[in-house]
């Protein structure tokens, strides 16, 4: 696409109708999580948009953020680079290599100074002068300064980036830290998860493109859209927390008739994340629909929280009410919560257990 | 040992209680419609259903007297429920994955109306079809 050109004058270049553009607007309201009746206000936003640069910068990390990435459907990331953003540099995802990757990442910082998003995944080693990351011979630690420079806003994708993640877990033995300790100077958004749901990724991306800033940020720096809520408070199992009605172990009655997954260890009360209603795999379901708890992946530190089969030893705050009105009735909801002593809490807390057989059978 | 031996037992939809609550409020937003004639439009993805749930709210809207089908960068169904003035709207993109799933409450979805913009080219491209047909220019 010409760098002039916005992508309703492209689409209209290339035969697609106004009603199209209209269907395309609606796909994308459904993916910013906005209401559906804003798709009015994103066309009349797009048919103004340009297409951005974006640099994405991979530090420690896994590649998982980038394998997530890939797995969007709606765009889909070929529409989404070709269309959408003019993705300059991404050593995994880029023909380029060597010499002429680094040169093409110099040359769009340079021409967009100022303009381009940077997109980063993975946490920034600062122990030994950062010698536990380097890429074409740079520490992770001066490509992000020098990166971050330029840019006009910056993304974290991914737990690691936005908060640590597990390169940051204990003992830590790089020393890693997320993006936002290092740069304080620059609006950052925090895409965690690990990986994070690609249609949020590609959400907060299509935000920026559409309106031309960041979309609204909770206390931790992740977009309200999707992380305004806990997967507790959207998920399809929460009548039956609200009846008292648990599966005990991953194969008993409970577990049969899909019953909450609170006393296996499931994180989601204190967890914000959109995996119950964005869900996962172009729809397919999110890890409570099949059988298994949350674990927390989009919470800081959640590596170092315990076990992720030990119940939470901090109730939510409406927790009490339900489980004594739950008591009253029978159901003997408050069980787990009081099971854990005060000294094991702590123990859990400051380091993560190892999984036992009993944690499994939730002992 | 056989698939039946194992006991799987599928949770009644409306046992859960999102089913209700997603049906009283299209009860409320049609109420709306026939009141002001306010239009509205619920993003069935933004909702935490299982997959019974989804399932039951097919089967209770049901399918009405029409059904339209939007070729256009993927399909798109759509149609009315039998409950007239309640449409179920699916996009689709090119690789056949659902991209918007709607609920819409109007006398017809807004997308099936032919906008101006495409009424305008395509009145040009027909007055260029009928001076290619009779070979002189026709008058606006």
């Amino acid at each position: 696409m010409k760098e002039h050109e916005t992508l309703e004058q492209r689409l209209g270049e290339q035969g697609v109708s106004r009603r199209a553009f209209l269907k395309f607007c609606a796909a994308l309201a459904t993916m910013m999580a906005l209401p559906p009746s804003s798709a009015g206000a994103i066309a009349a936003a797009l048919s103004q948009a340009k297409r951005p640069s974006v640099i994405w910068l991979s530090f420690q990390e896994c590649t998982g953020c980038t394998e997530s990435l890939t797995r969007s459907h709606s765009p889909t990331l070929e529409s989404l680079i070709f269309d959408m953003i003019s993705l300059d540099y991404h050593h995994t995802l880029q023909a380029a290599s060597g010499h002429a990757a680094e040169q093409a990442r110099d040359e769009a910082m340079k021409a967009f100074y100022g303009k381009y998003l940077l997109l980063v995944d993975g946490s920034i080693p600062l122990k030994d002068g950062g010698v536990y990351s380097t890429i074409a011979g740079r520490t992770n630690l001066d490509m992000l300064e020098e990166a971050a420079k330029g840019a006009a806003a910056i993304v974290a994708v991914g737990s690691c980036a936005a908060f640590g993640g597990l390169p940051n877990a204990q003992p830590n033995p790089t020393g890693a830290v997320a993006v936002s300790d290092i740069v304080r100077d620059k609006p950052i958004v925090n895409i965690s998860g690990c990986p994070p749901i690609p249609s949020v990724i590609t959400g907060v991306l299509a935000h920026y493109l559409t309106f031309g800033e960041l979309p609204a940020l909770d206390e931790l720096g992740r977009p309200k859209a999707f992380y305004g809520e806990t997967i507790h408070d959207r998920c399809y199992r929460r009548p039956f927390y609200d009846q008292g009605k648990f599966a005990k172990t991953f194969d008993d009655e409970g577990a049969r008739n899909g019953w909450c997954l609170y006393e296996l260890g499931c994180k989601g009360p204190t967890t914000h994340n959109a995996c119950a209603t964005t869900k996962w795999n172009g729809g397919a379901g999110f890890p409570i629909e099949a059988g298994h708890g949350c674990i927390g992946c989009s919470e800081p530190k959640f590596w170092d929280a315990g076990s992720f089969y030990t119940p939470l030893s901090a109730p939510a705050a409406d927790v009490a009410a339900v489980a004594q009105v739950s008591m009253i009735a029978g159901a003997g909801a408050a069980v787990a919560m009081g099971a854990l002593d005060r000294a094991k809490k702590q123990k859990l807390q400051q380091s993560r257990e190892k999984l036992t057989v009993a944690d499994l059978k939730g002992d | 040992m056989s698939l039946q031996d194992i006991h799987i037992r599928v949770a009644d939809a409306h046992t859960v209680g999102s089913l209700d609550a997603i049906l009283n409020e299209i009860a409320s937003r049609l109420h709306d419609f026939v009141d002001t004639g306010a239009t509205s439009l619920i993003d069935l993805k933004s909702l935490p259903f299982s997959a019974e749930e989804y399932e039951g709210l097919r089967a209770t809207l049901g399918r009405g007297e029409v059904t339209a089908r939007l070729d256009s960068i993927g399909d798109s169904e759509i149609y009315e429920t039998r409950f007239p003035g309640v449409w179920w709207v699916t996009h689709y993109n090119v690789e056949g994955d659902i991209v918007a799933d709607l609920i819409e409450i109007a006398s017809v979805p807004a997308i099936v109306h032919s906008q101006p913009e495409d009424i305008y080219v395509g009145l040009a491209r027909l007055r260029q079809t009928l001076t290619s047909v009779r070979g002189e220019p026709v008058e606006p």
